[in-house]
């Protein structure tokens, strides 16, 4: 099989190398350009499985405000936020809500909590 | 009306206003009163729900309601301090009475011993800009979209259009783009963009969202509500380039062009300005040209990260404390800083030395242009005090360099901070 080379801009820390992975029959054949450990284990992550904080809001009944920002508690595999965050957008939670209360466990058993990230007390209005 | 007396009147309770409190207390101050104009404190972090705040402070990614948390519960707990929200403050004058309303208490005199100014910073227009054509709805700045989506629950368009690749235009690609609309790309007059790396790669590459380096914006389409824009690629002087045009389809344009820090306050009250970073010309201790007077945060210049504006909501903290009960050591010389080359702006603009100076000064600056393999140094009469290597400088960034105090003693009556290139010499 063609050997396949892959540009991956490092984001560990602000000197932001560029690096390439060399892929040869889907496996890993060589890593360069990253320029520590650190880059040479993001190059070789973002290939096999790249991951990504999730951050968005879930709707909040009888809250002081409509929205609850939520996080997921650890990072989710990259192909899977959209799907994660479409999912979300049909939850619901009802206020009171404190910091790190848990909003969906286990979302779409990927393993992972999603947990809001701040307090909502209850609309004066109700 | 009612008269009110306080040590200190911190105007406004975002992270800077929220650190300064928590360090007025903690530095012995007794009576402290936070003015804030929303209905909650926490400033523009509230509806900044994205992660990556707090590395520095906290040693931990926070989103920044989470990072706003963290010091609202900290300041709560300090029984001298007292929040006001839902209240404006309408003037300052430089005896530092304060005039402000709200709904509670109606129209208040406050009559603090020192003022810290802590307003942050707002979002430059479309009018800022000057972009031709009509004026149809669904052009927005990108903050007050980010408030739409995150807090009140809108959605300002479906197709979007992105001017200005700083990090908030950014991170609002990849937000409008989970919550569901196409973003059909980020256009940005510089041949790079203002915005962290990672930004870069999580908001726009990871969403195949194009970003058109070198480009603006030449006229916006649509009479009732925004159908699209023409754009075109710019030369080196920033001029469109005719021939280049090429038209987007959208109905929102989110700009995200910049942020200035809010002074009316501070201007009208009569504190000094620097024309570059917009805001008050401070000390290290963040004190302005009118004694009394502290400013801390993005009112004072625009940061990148929180962290350092709640480190600089700390000092102002202290040093304002300090002032309100007396015990400021007066300086017995002030040393002017300037930015000399490839420095856009630096923090503070002065320093004043006490009797015998102890405490190291940080000196907050950005450079002109993106460069790597830097020098800065910071130099006296010829004489260099700190000189410190970057693999990386980039005018989004900022970079902190600090002057330890027994090099202060060795200075004249001028500080200048430069930058050296390795590729090209002198910047």
């Amino acid at each position: 099989m063609a050997q396949c080379v892959k540009k991956i801009n490092c984001i560990v820390c602000p000197l932001s190398c560029v690096g390439e992975v060399i892929l040869k029959d889907g496996k890993i054949k060589e890593i360069t350009g990253f320029t520590c450990d650190r880059g040479n284990k993001y190059g070789e992550e973002e290939m096999t499985l790249p991951k990504r904080t999730l951050t968005t809001t879930v709707k909040v009944d009888g809250g002081e405000l409509p929205l609850l920002p939520v996080v997921s508690k650890t990072t989710l595999p990259k192909d899977k936020v959209m799907a994660c965050a479409r999912y979300l957008s049909s939850v619901r939670v009802k206020a009171p809500i404190a910091v790190g209360d848990v909003v969906c466990s286990n979302i779409l058993g990927l393993g992972v909590d999603i947990i809001a990230t701040r307090d909502l007390g209850v609309s004066s209005a109700n | 009306m009612s008269e009110l007396n306080y040590d200190i009147a911190i105007i406004g309770g975002g992270p800077a206003g929220l650190a300064a409190a928590h360090s007025a207390y903690q530095a012995g101050a007794k009576r402290v009163l936070i003015i804030e104009r929303d209905r909650e404190l926490g400033g523009i972090l509230q509806q900044c729900i994205h992660n990556g705040f707090g590395l520095h402070k906290f040693q931990e990614e926070l989103t920044g309601p989470g990072y706003a948390s963290r010091y609202i519960k900290l300041v709560k707990q300090d029984v001298e301090v007292e929040i006001m929200l839902d209240t404006m403050v309408l003037e300052v004058a430089d005896d530092k009475t304060i005039w402000a309303v709200n709904p509670q208490k109606g129209f208040m005199k406050i009559t603090p011993k020192a003022v810290i100014f802590t307003m942050g910073c707002r979002e430059r227009t479309r009018g800022a800009i000057r972009i031709p054509g009509f004026r149809p709805a669904g052009v927005f700045t990108a903050g007050a979209a980010q408030r739409m989506v995150n807090m009140e629950g809108y959605l300002p368009g479906k197709k979007i259009v992105i001017l200005g690749s700083g990090d908030i235009g950014l991170i609002m690609a990849r937000r409008m783009s989970l919550e569901g609309a196409k973003v059909q790309g980020v256009l940005e007059i510089m041949p790079y963009s203002n915005g962290l790396t990672r930004n870069i790669v999580q908001c726009l590459e990871d969403y195949d969202i194009p970003l058109h380096l070198s480009h603006t914006i030449t006229k916006i389409h649509g009479t009732e509500r925004v159908t699209g824009v023409t754009c075109a690629k710019v030369d080196d002087k920033m001029q469109p380039v005719p021939g280049t045009e090429f038209d987007i389809e959208c109905d929102c344009l989110l700009l995200s062009v910049g942020l200035i820090p809010e002074n009316e306050l501070s201007q009208a009250a009569g504190v000094t300005l620097d024309n570059i970073t917009g805001g008050p010309v401070v000390d290290q201790q963040r004190q302005t040209s009118l004694p009394g007077f502290f400013a801390a945060g993005n009112v004072v210049h625009v940061h990148d990260l929180v962290d350092f504006v709640s480190e600089e909501g700390e000092i102002a903290g202290k040093y304002a404390a300090q002032y309100a009960a007396g015990t400021l050591a007066a300086p017995v010389r002030t040393i002017a800083v300037t930015a000399g080359a490839g420095i856009r702006t630096v923090v503070p603009q002065q320093i004043v030395v006490p009797d015998n100076p102890t405490e190291p000064v940080r000196l907050f600056m950005r450079v002109a242009k993106p460069d790597k393999k830097v020098t800065i140094s910071v130099t006296s009469n010829d004489q260099t005090l700190v000189e410190r290597r970057f693999p990386v400088a980039k005018p989004s960034e900022m970079i902190v360099v600090e002057v330890p105090a027994a090099k202060l003693l060795n200075s004249g009556e001028q500080i200048a901070v430069s930058l050296q290139s390795k590729q090209g010499g002198e910047a």
